[in-house]
């Protein structure tokens, strides 16, 4: 299978006054057309960074990153822009839906960056949201749906322009396990059914063996595995995350 | 693509609710400051040139230099004599000249002593056809002065239907002028000026004797014969006078103007009037033009996570930018578009207030469409041109750090 995303040796380092922060130290990462892949790691390891490389949101300080064969690492502003819009669906753990427009007019959003039509706009968003089984709420907005349905909203709208690459950053996170465990089924079959590539950033061993592979990514690198203590070190996060949101 | 950027700024705007009034506030009240102060000038400026515009363009006034104030040819250094009238009457393109003497005078009704002035009414004919053209003086009741009428006047409006000598006067009341009984033979139209409904007209003979006034003359009129001709025919009047008067090109004493020429020193005067007014009046659309920017700022603050997921989904900069630039020159708008109406208010109210209480027509507002169309593009650009800085802030803005909380 041909890679889609490449990765090659990617630093990203942050100038915090005297101290450098390495987020990413020389990180290598291949993910392969059709790909379902997890990326998995305790906070501070990187793994928002990376995910932020590949959705082309940031580039990398050294390094290079291929998206479909083109290096994005030293693209433009509006470039990067275009894409972001074309190429990629993000889905994120707090939705980040714009509270003050209906369901539709979110989905319609990356389509209206793309130039379309407005009535080639609505069809494409009305086919997303009843994809994701929210026909019937297309008018309703964000404040008058559920946790779950809001993520459903970001998942069509992530799908409305048939990106190559789905990106989810922690797309469980904000959710109940039940409502948590049907995103996550939702975006299995979209992978199984159309053969979307997705990306998923997660520090939750369950929700990452969704996936077909699963990167662990540690210190800005990714390891062969995870050893014992980050392990444990993730279920405590887990534990602290669970208490603080009860 | 615009109506979107419409759309989101609509959306954001109605959103803020009272913040947006607020923000446009400062708007609405330059904007209305602004149209309603124009209008009056422009109206006033309109009024002025229709009463000029009754006198005609053929029209040429020759006046002495005055050293003070008052009705034209009083306090002045060498008045204009009869002489000078004879030999403006020779002047080739001069089809009419007359001479009118206009004098204060004291005048008792009911033994109650009143000021006022009177006016002369020259004996020939054609020239008190003429005085009364560019005096604008026609009888409403009554009959005009007949050259034989001896102890006879005709008076304005106002001493008719304003009490202006403590009681209204009618046809067949006498009053007295400097010591001597007058009979009013004629009322004149109302015509909306203190000059034509408060003046008093007598009979030139009579009043040279009254005021022993032998010579004199406060104004002559030309009518000249021909319209294409009158800076010729001024020029000639010029040469003319000053041969007459022994004087040097250049220091006249008199000046000789036409009524085009008199119709431009007042609009100019009038311009400089509402030019100044509006500019004082433009401080406050500076005001409301920063607090549009601080209203954008605060909104490109409160909606850095929009901007975030907007370049994350395909927003380009030039997007970001567009949306907060329209949002901010819609506020503009919106406050052009409420100021103009509360301004056009304002100067029909004025002009209400105008007619009702100082009863002069004089003060109308005129709307032109270059000035409301004038103060709509104003507004949008001092909207534009406050969010012009926020929004290149927003857009900006790193998608990353927008994200993050």
């Amino acid at each position: 299978m041909k890679n889609i995303i490449e990765l090659k040796d990617v630093w990203k380092t942050y100038d915090m006054g005297e101290m450098k922060v390495h987020a990413l130290r020389g990180l290598n990462l291949e993910v392969k057309k059709g790909e379902f892949l997890a990326i998995m790691g305790p906070s501070g390891s990187g793994k928002s960074t990376a995910m932020n490389m590949v959705g082309c949101l940031d580039v990398p300080t050294t390094g290079h990153i291929f998206l479909d064969g083109k290096d994005i690492s030293e693209m433009g502003e509006s470039e990067l822009a275009q894409i972001r819009g074309k190429k990629i669906g993000f889905i994120f753990q707090k939705f980040n839906l714009l509270t003050s427009m209906t369901a539709k007019e979110n989905v319609m959003l990356p389509l209206t960056f793309q130039n379309l039509s407005r009535s080639e706009r609505e069809e494409l968003a009305e086919q997303a949201l009843k994809m994701v089984e929210l026909g019937d709420r297309m008018y309703h907005t964000p404040n008058e749906l559920s946790g779950g349905q809001q993520q459903r909203v970001a998942i069509a709208r992530a799908l409305a322009n048939t990106p190559d690459v789905i990106l989810a950053d922690e797309p469980t996170g904000a959710l109940d396990s039940k409502t948590g465990s049907s995103v996550l089924d939702f975006l299995r079959e979209l992978h199984e059914t159309r053969g979307t590539t997705i990306v998923m950033v997660t520090h939750d061993e369950k929700v990452a063996h969704k996936a077909d592979r699963i990167a662990y990514l540690k210190d800005g690198m990714v390891v062969n595995s995870l050893d014992e203590d980050t392990t444990k070190k993730i279920e405590i996060q887990n534990k602290e995350m669970q208490k603080n949101e009860a | 693509m615009i109506r979107d950027y419409f759309n989101i700024a609509w959306k954001s705007v109605t959103r803020r609710g009272i913040r947006s009034w607020l923000t446009m506030l400062g708007i609405f009240i330059g904007i209305a400051a602004v149209v309603s102060l124009i209008s009056l000038g422009a109206g006033l400026k309109l009024a002025v040139a229709q009463q000029f515009n009754i006198l005609g363009a053929e029209r040429i006034t020759i006046q002495a230099k005055g050293i003070g104030g008052g009705p034209p040819g009083l306090n002045v250094a060498n008045p204009l004599t009869d002489d000078d009238l004879k030999v403006i009457q020779r002047v080739r393109g001069v089809d009419i000249a007359a001479g009118r003497l206009i004098v204060p005078a004291t005048v008792v009704v009911n033994n109650e002593i009143y000021n006022t002035y009177i006016g002369s009414t020259p004996k020939n004919k054609d020239e008190k056809e003429w005085i009364n053209e560019i005096s604008n003086l026609d009888i409403e009741f009554g009959r005009e002065l007949k050259s034989t009428d001896k102890n006879k006047i005709t008076i304005g409006n106002d001493y008719h239907t304003k009490k202006s000598f403590g009681k209204n006067l009618n046809l067949g009341d006498s009053i007295e002028i400097n010591g001597q009984n007058f009979e009013i033979v004629g009322i004149h139209e109302k015509k909306g000026a203190f000059t034509v409904d408060g003046v008093i007209a007598m009979n030139e003979e009579v009043m040279r004797e009254l005021f022993n006034e032998p010579t004199d003359y406060s104004i002559v009129a030309v009518k000249a014969s021909d319209t294409k001709e009158m800076d010729e025919t001024v020029e000639r009047i010029n040469k003319a006078l000053r041969k007459e008067r022994n004087l040097d090109e250049g220091k006249e004493d008199f000046t000789t103007q036409t009524s085009v020429q008199s119709l431009n020193s007042i609009s100019q005067t009038l311009d400089i009037v509402t030019i100044l007014l509006s500019g004082i009046a433009a401080i406050s659309l500076f005001v409301g033009g920063i607090g549009i920017m601080n209203t954008m700022y605060t909104a490109v603050l409160e909606r850095q996570a929009d901007i975030g997921i907007m370049k994350a989904i395909g927003g380009k900069n030039k997007d970001i930018f567009m949306m907060f630039f329209i949002e901010s020159g819609f506020l503009g708008l919106a406050g052009g578009i409420i100021g103009i109406l509360l301004g056009i208010g304002i100067g029909k109210f004025v002009e209400f207030i105008g007619t009702v209480a100082l009863g002069s027509n004089l003060l109308k507002a005129s709307f032109s469409p270059e000035l409301l169309i004038g103060a709509l593009l104003f507004s949008f650009i001092v909207g534009a041109a406050a969010g012009t800085l926020p929004a290149l802030g927003a857009a900006k803005m790193n998608p990353v750090d927008a994200l993050r909380d």
